[in-house]
């Protein structure tokens, strides 16, 4: 082979994710929109499709879905209406979901995204639709059965289907993180793939580069995690380049992905299992979004990660690094922001939140939402490092320590006792002291050995529990030495 | 025009058990249907709007509030067979 295969082949993905709206009730009933409950507790005749029982849109779920279509840039359908894709499986109690066809809440958007080589990219939404979540299956090999739980059924959710746009299994990732970023800024979705409110099937092809056609293409289920998308995306496009190189064809089909096996395998299924025969929701009448509708949703969009970044990075000079960290987290951001508003040195506030701050974080494995630091506290510890009150190392401690209390940093201070030593009489009576102790040291310094001043440094920090200012002790030992 | 096979196609998505007989007088019966519904496209509707619903009514909506669902015990009694709160059926694969 003359060319590696990743030169000869160009990948093209589309990405369709499946999104669970957060709202209180069911999309078309009454029924709480709970995760975790006992099985069959909440359902009702129109998410079991009975008889006679009929189906009315929630208002909340089709506010998040305008809600979302804006935020992906998309133009909100003034005619939208609703359709029954029928299909029988346990897992679907009236063998058909309530979806959308051909008039779908949202249309043509896109979501920017940044490839790896740091390049702007407009991946394109091709459609946002609502519809009906279907119930949950427990496969039991043992006893040869499977068993269903409705509590799911009826759920809102939301498909949101991308253009082939992607090129590689890195750019579906960013932009599924992307994508989830901007989601979960609307507040619309807890978003979270483990529970299953965020969830991805890919379609892949490959084709010669050059080719515009595209080349035949396999679907991919079941990736659980943004680990398993970008691993089960790489796997499937290798598949895909062993089978050409090797002079075979791939076959259109629908594939799973095997997280232990790390492998992907064909999904058997009925050859008329994509026959859906849509047809109007007799059940469910139009709607007609009107501007005033569009209009008043959009009011309510928060700023969005893009937006946010700009404005950071404009308003505070903050590096696109720096910027990037804290829009991951809504709630830091905020925080930036607010300890900006007390103390200038902006650098110095994302330091301290993307480092000491992010590491307390991750170390209580807790979001930023939970802990009870409020800016002012933050702020004033950064000042007291600043001022030299604190040093470095106590700052990080009191940082601990201000997260469990909520107490004032003077406070905290005050209480262990602290506060840095910068006093002079008090530092070359602690010099003093190291010298007499580390004589051999000493007379090594004397000798010209200046490296060995840290070593000095660090002991002295540790007779004194970090609160010596360590630049003047050191400026003391090499004076007393220099004697 | 109708083969058998599509009568059968159909006949399979919508679970519906056909006899060998039933499958010849239906095959002409649906072509006889589709002949009927065909004169509509003889109609020019460029100009009309698709018709999403017969009632003339638009932007019905409920509230997102909470009402009570159905006890466990009173959905499971429609199964056929449940265990442990869930309904059993025979075992489906993706």
């Amino acid at each position: 082979m003359s060319q590696a295969p990743k030169q000869k082949y160009e990948t093209v993905i589309g990405l369709e994710v499946h999104l669970q709206l957060d709202t209180a009730t069911k999309i078309f009933c009454g029924c709480a929109n709970k995760f975790g409950e006992a099985p069959n507790t909440l359902t009702c005749p129109v998410c079991l499709g009975l008889p006679g029982s009929l189906p009315v849109v929630n208002e909340k779920a089709l506010e998040y879905a305008i809600k979302v279509g804006l935020a992906l840039n998309c133009t909100i359908n003034p005619f939208v209406k609703f359709d029954r894709k029928n299909y029988f499986y346990p897992d679907c109690p009236k063998a058909y979901q309530i979806s959308q066809y051909d008039f779908p809440i949202c249309r043509q958007g896109y979501l920017m995204i940044e490839t790896a080589e740091g390049e702007p990219k407009k991946v394109r939404i091709n459609r946002a639709h609502l519809e009906e979540d279907a119930g949950k299956l427990i496969h039991d090999d043992a006893h040869n059965c499977s068993l269903v739980d409705y509590n799911r059924t009826g759920t809102p959710l939301m498909e949101i289907v991308t253009e082939p746009d992607l090129r590689s299994a890195d750019e579906a990732y960013r932009y599924l993180q992307d994508l989830k970023l901007t989601l979960s800024y609307l507040g619309v979705s807890d978003c979270d793939m483990e529970k299953g409110s965020l969830r991805c099937d890919a379609n892949i092809s490959i084709r010669p580069m050059g080719e515009q056609k595209l080349g035949t293409k396999t679907e991919l289920k079941n990736m659980n995690s943004f680990k398993a998308v970008k691993a089960g995306l790489e796997h499937e496009i290798g598949r895909h380049f062993a089978m050409l190189e090797s002079g075979q064809s791939i076959v259109q089909e629908t594939r799973l992905w095997d997280e232990a096996r790390g492998r992907t395998f064909t999904m058997r299924s009925k050859e008329e299992a994509h026959d859906y025969r849509y047809f109007p929701e007799p059940d469910l009448v139009p709607l007609m979004l009107d501007n005033i509708t569009v209009e008043k949703v959009k009011a309510s969009l928060p700023e969005l990660p893009m937006q946010k970044r700009e404005r950071l990075m404009q308003r505070y000079q903050l590096a696109a690094y720096d910027a990037n960290i804290l829009v991951q987290d809504p709630v830091l951001a905020a925080l930036f922001e607010q300890c900006a508003a007390r103390y200038a040195d902006t650098k110095k506030i994302c330091n301290w939140i993307n480092g000491p701050l992010m590491k307390e974080l991750n170390e209580r494995k807790t979001p930023a939402a939970t802990i009870g630091l409020t800016a002012e506290n933050l702020a004033d510890l950064i000042k007291r490092v600043d001022e030299g009150v604190l040093s470095n190392l106590a700052g990080k401690d009191v940082l601990t320590f201000m997260i469990d209390t909520g107490q004032s940093v003077d406070t905290i201070i005050k209480e262990k006792g602290l506060a840095q030593v910068s006093d002079d009489s008090a530092l070359e009576k602690i010099v003093a002291e190291i010298l007499q102790e580390h004589q051999d040291i000493a007379d090594q310094i004397r000798a010209g050995k200046e490296s060995a001043v840290g070593f000095l440094v660090g002991q002295a920090m540790r007779k004194t529990q970090g609160k010596a200012n360590p630049k003047k002790i050191g400026e003391i030992i090499k004076k007393t030495l220099s004697q | 025009m109708i083969s058998e096979k599509d009568v059968k196609h159909v006949a399979s998505l919508a679970r519906i058990h056909l006899k060998d007989q039933e499958i010849g007088r239906l095959t002409k019966d649906l072509e006889k249907i589709l002949d009927y519904i065909h004169k509509l496209n003889t109609l020019d509707v460029s100009g009309v709007q698709p018709t999403g619903h017969v009632l003339p009514l638009k932007n019905v909506y409920r509230k997102d509030a909470v009402r009570p669902s159905l006890a466990q015990q009173e959905v499971l009694k429609m199964s056929v067979e449940q265990q442990d709160g869930f309904f059993k059926v025979p075992k489906v694969i993706e």
